[in-house]
This record gives structure tokens, C-alpha cells and sequence, in this order.
């Protein structure tokens, strides 16, 4: 059931074939399986085990090391507020600091309804707009402690739901590629040859 | 009264009048699809690269002296070099992990130029033999991601990807990889870990430099996202056009962000090795001065991980080497401004955190020296800190980084600059990148923790730091 549905599983098949190696797709294949069921499931990672070709602790290894990946259900909306310097300098713990009073939650938590999870992150690359939060990944720049609330409010009220997929949705266009103009892998003990638009060596040394 | 053009879509950047090599479409609203890239001179440059030998195009990049735009500022065209004559395959892996706090542009280029950023990525390809590229994106990165992949199936679409790009022998996929959050896999060799689908943990140089043992093994060029987006502006116009703009050793322009609390924070492609931080920091037609007229206390010159300068070195230009030698580093162009009213210790605490949080946990001194700089500057921050305290930062974090400690100069406190580099006994910079706010803030501001512990104190347990690397120690 949290094994990665039909659709998924073609999918993943196709991310697979992209790398020379199956198991580079781990990664690919666990944010596929985090959109599809909001977290990493124990039967998701056992189905990529099986699909890259590792052991179920393989995967289990890889995926803790990262923090996007959640290993219990969240909130439907992930809160991410920065905290790290630029922020800090303006504004960011009083910004928390209002997240926690008015979500009733502690920076890690869940609300009872299980509508938002509320995490204190680091620095997203928007220290111009500080302070900056990000929902599922998605911006909030100079966020004021009242227009947060309003946010806070926007979320519950559902009229984001368009501009916002819930949790575990990173881009909604994924890359395709033309069978026709797919050039394939080049696995690194395929060939020691170098490739076709490289003269050979002897023309090169000038 | 600050100058320059900002637009709604493209938030923080701040374009000027002067050379704007790879946010010049950044004044166009739909500057990230194929039809304003191809109107717009896109492409042109894969052209003229196809019409020459893939030599000449590595002499292109070679004489244009690309400094690197991830941290280390290592020219690409030498990198390129680097690859052991004669093997293949050869991987290219774009670092678009964006992530060193402060830094905020790589991901404007993805989400704003994405088609120039591909394109960067085919010449080197071209140039240099690279027969698949890896276009690695920060996890949390949700619209560079979709506006790279939206860009990539038009350029494969359209013949600019792919099989026999336009009609020629060139043939290169390039996959788009996300990461999933976690800041050390920004270093090179654990992008290259992740890529493999394992955890982020830097490797050993030497041997794994990824020139000669990347991808699988085999030789890799790891390029940052600005490094790669200027070869199409290179290729169009020549190395000597690139030549003309900045100074013979740092040509052409670089990104920066300017956050913090100055007038107007902002994203600017400034004029590189000629500019001066007095000039991006005060500059009307950048950042306007501090906030509030406040006077300047400190900035982080190149990023979170360098040590911090006085208003004493405001007037030092974008230039490695002079930089070096006042005690900082450039890094990833991120200006970090701090006004007269900043918590220095606290300020420092911010960053400790962040380097000892993303600590992969491989070498002892790293793992366990940062947390122990965070406890006790944090403890010393709440005011619950004793003198005692203030050596166990600088005992900590000589085991990370032992012997002298760069550092910038200060004509109030009658001290001369400590040049940059360090010694360090960890395998990566996240180690030292912990302890460089420590030593800074400990360092420059003396009398902000002076005033914050407890004169006396034999009050808190030493710190079981160990000395020597599990991992073994690296430099
Ligand atoms: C801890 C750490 C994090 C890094 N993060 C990044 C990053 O997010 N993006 C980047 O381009 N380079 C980052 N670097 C630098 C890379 O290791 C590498 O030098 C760079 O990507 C090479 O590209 P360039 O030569 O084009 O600059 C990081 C280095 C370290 C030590
Ligand atoms: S210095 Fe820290 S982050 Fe870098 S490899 Fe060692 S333990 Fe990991």
C-alpha cells in the first residue's frame, strides 16, 4: 500500500534507467515515494531496496542522513522558518518565537489537527530577504509576525491549496526526455573510448 | 537615495549600470523560457563552440581565467586540465546546492536563466569530453527545480540536448537531481557521495579528487551554477571581451549578496577584483549604507564559513589574494552586514550552530569539538558563561584548527592580521567553519564577552575533546 503505486513505479523505473548506476537514483526515488505518501514510509524504502538493487539498511543509511526526509507522517504544510544569521539579524527568533504561540506547537511539532508541522531551518539561500520562510519549500520573504499570522490563517482556511501542493511535491513538471533524443547512460566501465565528438589524441596534442 | 532597476519577479537582485555578463535577461519576466533565451542571443554561444575544436573552446575558457564561483575560486579552464589525459567516461556534476549562509545567488540563476545555465553546461561538456552531466539542485529548492526541468524538456525538445545536438557529433544528456537537504553535500566530493545514492560524507583528498577519482570512480568536473552560466556570455563575445571587464587576476564580474543590516539588502553582479567592499556595502547603487546611519560593527566577508572583517578593511578589493592576506576569504560572495546594535556573541552563535547541526560526524574533532563550541558559547550567551569558559572555546577549537587562526586586523584593539589559510585536522571545511565565528567574535570584540561572564570560574567540567581525527587527518 505505501509501496510506490503503478504510476510511481513506472516512473521510477524511468528515473533508474537516467544513471549508470541504479542505486543513484535513491535519493530520486525517495522523494517520489515522500510526495506520494507525505513521509518515507518502512515498506517504501524496503520497495527501493528492491528496485535499486541495496539492502532495505542501505536505504534506511542513506535516507536519515537527509533532512527533508520525514519517517513519520507530518503536516500536510511543512513551516520551515530560517534561522540562521541574516535572518537572525532581522528578525527570526521573534518570528519563531510568534509560530509557537499561535500554532501551539514547539519548533519539531505537529498541530493537533495534523494541518501544519512547524520547523526552525537554516539558511535557504534569501538572506536578502530576511526574515524568510519557506511552506513545503515554497518562499515567504520578509515575513512580518502579523503577516505570518495571516499565513497561518490562509493555511487553515485552505486558500492555498492551489499555490501549494502538500507536503513531499517539490516541482510538479517532471523532466522528459524524447526516447528519440536520449543519448543513455554512460555506465563507467561501458567504454574507455572517448566520445564521438573528441578527435582522436594524437590530433589534440598542439 | 539608492539607484539601480529591481524587478517584482526576480526578488532581491538589484541590476546597475555597468556589465551584467549573466543577469542581463533578468529584466525580462519570462527571461527562464526558451523563446526570451533564443530572442535574446541564447544558444549562440554552443553554436560558436560547435563551429571550433574542442580545444580551442578549453583555450576559450582557459584565457578567460573563470575563477570559480562555489568558494574556492580555482579558474575552471585549469580544473578542466586536470583530468588524467585519455580516460573516459568523464561525468560533469553542476553543484547547485546552494546553502552556505548568506549566499543567495545560484539559485536566482536557476530559477531566472535556467537555458544559460544549460548551455554553460554543453560547452564544457563539448570541450572537454564529458559524455553526461548532473545537474544536482539544493532539496529545498522547489522552482529552480521545476524551472530547470521545465527548460530542460524544452531544450531537448528543441535539439539543444541530447543526441546529436544540433546536427553534430556532440551527444550529452543532462540529468536533474535534487538533494534532500543537508549543507555539507555543497562539498564536492559529498555531492559526488550523494550522486551515488549514499550519505553526503565528504571523502579523503587525496586520493578522491574529482578530477582524476569522481563519479564511479571515474574523472569528474564539479562546477558551481555561476562558474558554468558565464561560458555562453564567453563563447558569444571572446575571453578577451571577458578580459576587459575587473582585473587581470579576477576578470569578468561576480555575484553577491549583501544582507544584513544595511539600507537596501540585495543580489548584484558586481564588477569582480575592482570593487571594493566599502563600495558594495556604502555604494548608492548597492546596498546605501547601514541601516538607520548606524555606525558598522563587522561583516562576514565571503559567507558563513569566513572569518569576519572590521570596518577597518572596508576598502579592500574583490581579490583573493589581498583578501587572503587580511585574515578572510571571498567564498561564495555573501556579504553579511552587522550594525552597531548586534549581539556579536550571539551573532556568532547563529553561525556555530548552523556548522556543528550539519557536521556530518566523520571526524571527532569536527563532530564533537562544534557541538562543544556551540554548548559553551551558548551558555556564555545566556549569560551563564564563566571566563573559564572563553579558553574551553579557544582550547575547542584548536583541536579543529590548531596553531594560528586567521583573523583580520584592528587598528582599535592595536592588532595585526593573521592571514588566511589555517591548519585543520578534519576532512572538510565544516569543521573550521564552526570555530571561524567563534574566533572572530572572541578575537575582535574581546570586551563583548568580557562583560557577559563570570569573572571567576572553575565551574564547568573541561571538554573531552579528542585530537585526532578518526577519519585521519586531512589539510
Ligand atoms: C562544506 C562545503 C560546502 C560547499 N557548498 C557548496 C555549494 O553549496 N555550492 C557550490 O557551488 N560549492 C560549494 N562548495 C565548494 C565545492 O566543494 C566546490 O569547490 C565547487 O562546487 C567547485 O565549483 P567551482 O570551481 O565552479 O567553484 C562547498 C564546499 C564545502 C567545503
Ligand atoms: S569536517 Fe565535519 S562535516 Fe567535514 S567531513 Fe569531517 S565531520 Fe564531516
Amino acid at each position: 500500500m505505501s509501496r510506490l503505486n503503478d504510476a510511481n513505479l513506472s516512473l521510477a523505473r524511468e528515473i533508474i534507467a537516467r544513471y549508470p548506476r541504479p542505486r543513484s537514483a535513491m535519493i530520486p526515488l525517495l522523494h517520489l515515494s515522500q510526495e506520494q505518501n507525505g513521509y518515507v514510509t518502512e515498506e517504501a524504502m524496503a520497495h527501493i531496496a528492491e528496485l535499486v538493487d541495496v539492502t532495505s539498511a542501505e536505504v534506511y543509511g542513506t535516507a536519515t542522513f537527509y533532512e527533508m526526509f520525514k519517517f513519520h507522517p507530518v503536516g500536510r504544510y511543512v513551516v520551515n522558518i530560517c534561522g540562521t544569521l541574516s535572518c537572525a539579524l532581522l528578525g527570526a527568533g521573534e518570528l519563531i518565537h510568534r509560530a509557537e504561540e499561535t500554532l501551539g506547537v514547539r519548533a519539531g511539532g505537529t498541530t493537533d489537527d495534523g494541518l501544519i508541522t512547524l520547523e526552525q531551518a537554516e539558511c535557504q539561500a534569501a538572506c536578502t530577504e530576511a526574515p524568510c520562510l519557506q511552506v513545503n519549500y515554497r518562499f515567504r520573504y520578509r515575513v512580518t509576525p502579523d503577516e505570518l499570522d495571516q499565513l497561518i490563517a490562509d493555511l487553515r482556511a485552505g486558500s492555498l491549496t492551489d499555490e501549494i501542493p502538500p507536503h513531499g511535491t517539490l516541482a510538479r513538471t517532471r523532466q522528459q526526455i524524447p526516447a528519440d533524443r536520449w543519448v543513455r547512460p554512460v555506465a563507467p566501465e561501458e567504454t574507455t573510448a572517448a566520445p564521438a565528438w573528441m578527435p582522436a589524441p594524437e590530433e589534440t596534442s598542439s | 537615495m539608492t539607484t539601480g532597476t529591481t524587478y517584482p519577479w526576480a526578488v532581491g537582485y538589484v541590476a546597475g549600470d555597468r556589465p551584467q555578463i549573466v543577469t542581463d535577461r533578468f529584466q525580462y519576466e519570462d527571461s527562464y523560457t526558451l523563446a526570451r533565451y533564443e530572442a535574446t542571443g541564447g544558444y549562440d554561444g554552443l553554436k560558436a563552440a560547435l563551429a571550433k575544436a574542442p580545444s580551442e573552446v578549453h583555450d576559450d575558457v582557459r584565457g578567460a581565467t573563470v575563477l570559480g564561483r562555489g568558494g574556492a575560486g580555482f579558474p575552471a579552464g585549469i580544473k578542466w586540465g586536470l583530468m588524467p589525459e585519455g580516460v573516459y567516461p568523464r561525468y560533469l556534476v553542476v553543484n547547485g546546492d546552494e546553502s552556505e549562509p548568506g549566499t543567495y545567488k545560484d539559485r536566482l540563476l536557476m530559477e531566472r536563466d535556467p537555458h544559460q545555465l544549460i548551455e554553460g553546461c554543453l560547452i564544457a561538456a563539448y570541450a572537454v569530453g564529458l559524455s553526461q552531466v548532473f545537474l544536482y539542485i539544493r532539496g529545498e529548492m522547489a522552482l529552480a527545480q521545476e524551472r530547470v526541468g521545465v527548460a530542460l524538456n524544452e531544450a531537448y525538445a528543441a535539439g539543444y540536448v541530447g543526441k546529436n545536438i544540433l546536427g553534430s557529433d556532440l551527444s550529452v544528456d543532462i540529468v536533474l537531481h535534487w538533494g534532500a537537504g543537508a549543507y555539507v553535500v555543497g562539498e564536492e566530493t559529498a555531492l559526488i557521495e550523494s550522486l551515488e545514492g549514499k550519505r553526503g560524507e565528504p571523502r579523503l583528498k587525496p586520493p578522491y579528487f574529482p578530477a582524476a577519482i569522481g563519479l564511479y570512480g571515474k574523472p569528474t568536473i564539479v562546477n558551481n551554477v555561476e562558474t558554468l552560466s558565464n561560458l555562453p556570455w564567453i563563447l558569444r563575445n571572446g575571453p578577451e571581451a571577458y578580459g576587459e571587464i575587473g582585473t587581470e587576476t579576477s576578470p569578468g564580474t561576480r555575484m553577491l549578496a549583501v544582507s544584513g543590516h544595511v539600507k537596501r539588502p540585495g543580489v548584484f553582479e558586481i564588477i569582480n577584483g575592482s570593487t571594493t567592499f566599502r563600495d558594495v556595502i556604502y555604494g548608492e547603487e548597492f546596498a546605501g549604507g547601514i541601516r538607520d546611519d548606524n555606525d558598522l560593527k563587522a561583516f562576514v566577508p565571503g559567507g558563513g564559513s569566513a572569518p569576519w572583517f572590521l570596518p577597518d578593511q572596508l576598502d579592500l578589493p574583490f581579490e583573493g589574494r589581498p583578501v587572503g592576506a587580511a585574515g578572510s576569504m571571498l567564498g561564495s560572495g555573501a556579504i553579511m552586514v552587522m550594525d552597531s546594535t548586534t549581539d556579536i556573541p550571539a551573532a556568532a552563535l547563529t553561525l556555530t550552530r548552523f556548522y556543528a547541526h550539519e557536521s556530518c560526524g566523520q571526524c571527532t574533532p569536527c563532530r564533537e569539538g562544534a557541538s562543544w563550541l556551540e554548548r559553551i558559547l551558548r551558555r556564555v550567551v545566556d549569560g551563564e558563561g564563566t571566563r573559564r569558559d572563553l579558553a574551553m572555546l579557544v582550547e575547542a577549537g584548536s583541536t579543529i584548527c590548531p596553531g594560528d587562526f586567521p583573523h583580520a586586523a584592528s587598528e582599535r584593539l592595536g592588532l595585526e592580521a593573521s592571514p588566511f589559510p589555517y591548519k585543520m585536522t578534519t576532512i572538510c571545511f565544516v569543521g573550521p567553519s564552526a570555530y571561524a565565528p567563534v574566533h572572530s567574535a572572541l578575537t575582535l570584540f574581546p570586551e563583548e564577552f568580557a562583560d557577559r561572564v563570570a569573572p571567576n570560574g572553575d565551574g564547568h567540567a573541561p571538554i573531552p575533546v579528542t585530537v585526532t581525527s578518526s577519519a585521519g587527518g586531512a589539510s
